[in-house]
């Protein structure tokens, strides 16, 4: 398997409170995986632990196949190194069009003075426009983002994820107050990215995960509880318990 | 979709019209040059007002597009003065002792000369030595310079400082009121060089012009209408790509911008510098006018006041700000410097000088609850409510 993301013994902690508690966690560069687990099992402090938000304790956290370490590089230049972040809540700039929500996402010199004199190309107006067809915002480019529908909004967050042209995409809880043909077509939209990149799900919706398809990862208390197929980690005795209380 | 910049924002090239209309017929007006019928004064008062016009584009930039409240660019705004006053001061003097020495029967020393110069400027603060920090004032081009680059100094050391420690928010307004605080009681010291609360004076007389204030007067007004268009025009294209749209991210969702692979703290910077050197600008446009700059000007309240009007015209609209800022500034002159009719109310009567303030306030707090977005927000209405009856 080539790992693209390697987390091994990986400790944090806040006020004494033990969040995440000697994780180690694999992901290979075309794969999707499902994290789920209890509230309180970590999932958003794994989140922000790779993506340079909160800083660990101890434990390392290997990216690439240069193996670059993580730790210690701000939001921006792991953002830049390729892994994208999905919240939530859906979080777009509701005061402008779709089509520059996008544009501004679009992989491309981050720095001020480059994006001062930043001119789109027609190329970048068509990358644009093959995004908003992949979201199904085709119709909407030109509308402000804060008029979509919440369902829109979590397409169009995930649209940026994409412009970004990431090759790890972190997606927070994408299904949450969606309808069931919003849903299905979320799936579709992210099982399709992950023929590419890598795609990690947060997700506390079990139907939604058994839809995705693919190897879940169950946290509890900070630390991998069990791995494998849906089915085979709804088996195990030890998630039983921790989802159903003992 | 890739049109020219200017077809993008149509309302830069009518802002741009009305202001060039706006100082023609002034100065066909004016005493200096025209008809006559606007008095040399009120001209002065309508260039500082352009002055004070400028500096809230520049706090537009910063608050309403970058979401940065800051309080303290009025200290910005007060260098720049104090950094041509220097020059102005020196100069002025240095003609004067010239004159006066040569009178004598031996031509003067040029140590002669810097004595007399240091006597004249620095006897009001009990010393003749001229303090390191004048060591450029006779030079216009330098002090020039210092009027962009020391207020874009002092801002890019202090933005560095509280962006880096990702200071935010309220905590971020404090501490800007902190600063320009600081700096106002330094420069009361007399030990701080630049004549302690006496401040630099006689700023209105230029050095070696002959001209009568009535036209000089005009030179100013002209130079802050061009201030005002070009600044207008530069911070109106800053805002208008991408790079607006970066900062406009920034005040709506910071971490999400951090997450686009955007390093916030040096976008934050960027804007917070250029605003500096913007108002250091105003500032040194703005003094010249007035004739005197003391350590007052740059207290605390002056950058709340800068605050208010940008509220009031509308935040994230640039000729917003304008407008916001030359109606209130012009209405408060009128209130404070005595024209404005007492009204006897039979036991009280409302003397305009201390109620102004109460005036203001109460608008300040009727456009925070009633119009969130100021004089800019209703013009916007306005044009929705002329789209929608044109469809």
């Amino acid at each position: 398997m080539n790992t693209l993301l390697e987390v091994s013994g990986v400790t944090v902690s806040f006020d004494g409170f033990l969040a995440i508690n000697n994780l180690s966690f694999q992901i290979a560069s075309a794969e999707l995986r499902a994290v789920i687990g209890p509230n309180g099992a970590g999932k958003t402090t794994f989140m922000d632990i790779i993506t340079g938000k909160t800083r660990p304790d101890s434990g390392h956290i290997l990216w690439g196949h240069k193996s670059l370490s993580l730790i210690g590089m701000s939001e921006a230049k792991i953002a830049q190194a390729g892994i994208g972040r999905k919240f939530q809540k859906p979080t777009v700039f509701e005061d402008q069009t779709v089509q520059e929500n996008l544009m501004m996402a679009l992989r491309k010199d981050r720095a001020p003075w480059a994006v001062l004199f930043f001119k789109p190309s027609t190329s970048d107006f068509e990358r644009v426009d093959d995004l908003a067809a992949e979201i199904g915002l085709s119709d909407a480019l030109l509308r402000v983002s804060g008029e979509l529908s919440h369902g829109q909004k979590q397409w169009l967050e995930i649209g940026m994820l994409l412009a970004q042209e990431p090759q790890l995409l972190l997606v927070d809880e994408p299904a949450a107050g969606m309808t069931p043909a919003e849903r299905e077509k979320t799936t579709a939209i992210l099982v399709e990215a992950a023929k590419t990149r890598a795609v990690v799900v947060v997700e506390h919706d079990m139907e939604f995960v058994r839809r995705l398809n693919c190897k879940v990862t169950v946290l509890h208390e900070g630390a991998v509880l069990a791995e494998g197929s849906l089915d085979h980690v709804t088996k195990n005795q030890d998630v039983i318990d921790v989802y159903l209380g003992r | 979709m890739n049109r020219s910049f200017i077809a993008r924002n149509p309302s830069v090239l009518i802002f741009l019209g009305i202001l060039a209309l706006f100082t023609l017929a002034v100065t066909v007006l004016s005493e200096g040059f025209g008809l006559g019928l606007i008095s040399t004064s009120f001209i002065k008062v309508l260039g500082k007002t352009l002055c004070l016009c400028l500096i809230a584009i520049a706090m537009d930039l910063i608050w309403g597009y970058t979401g940065i409240l800051s309080l303290g660019h009025f200290a910005f705004f007060g260098l720049g003065g104090y950094m041509i006053g220097m020059w102005l001061m020196y100069e002025r003097t240095r003609r004067i002792v010239v004159s006066s020495l040569s009178e004598g029967v031996l031509p003067p020393t040029p140590e002669e000369i810097t004595a007399g110069i240091g006597n004249q400027i620095f006897g009001v603060v009990g010393s003749s030595d001229f303090p390191l920090i004048w060591a450029f004032a006779d030079s216009l081009v330098l002090q020039l310079a210092f009027v962009v680059l020391v207020p874009g100094l002092l801002a890019l050391v202090f933005g560095w400082l509280a962006f880096r420690s990702r200071v935010t928010g309220v905590y971020l307004s404090i501490l800007t009121q902190a600063m320009t605080l600081g700096l106002s009681l330094y420069l009361f010291q007399n030990a701080s060089g630049l004549r302690g609360n006496n401040g630099l004076s006689g700023l209105q007389n230029l050095p070696g012009v002959t001209a009568p204030q009535s036209v000089v007067s005009l030179w100013f007004f002209w130079a802050s209408a061009l201030a005002l268009a070009l600044g207008y025009l530069l911070v109106a294209w800053v805002v208008s790509g991408k790079f607006g749209s970066v900062i406009r991210g920034i005040r709506d969702n910071e971490a999400r911008v951090r997450f686009l692979g955007y390093s916030v703290e040096t976008y934050k910077l960027a804007v917070f510098t250029l605003t500096a050197c913007i108002s250091g600008i105003a500032g040194a446009l703005y003094y010249p006018q007035a004739g005197i700059i003391n350590p007052a000007e740059v207290a605390p309240i002056a950058s709340i006041y800068l605050a208010v009007w940008v509220a009031i015209g509308g935040r994230g609209r640039l000729y917003g700000a304008v407008i916001g800022t030359a109606l209130v500034s012009l209405v408060s002159s009128w209130f404070t410097g005595g024209q404005a009719p007492d009204v006897p109310l039979g036991i009280y009567t409302v003397k305009w000088v201390d109620w102004w303030l109460v005036l203001l306030g109460l608008s300040f707090v009727l456009v925070t609850l009633y119009a969130p977005n100021g004089i800019g927000g209703l013009i916007d209405l306005l044009k929705r409510k002329l789209k929608e009856t044109d469809v």
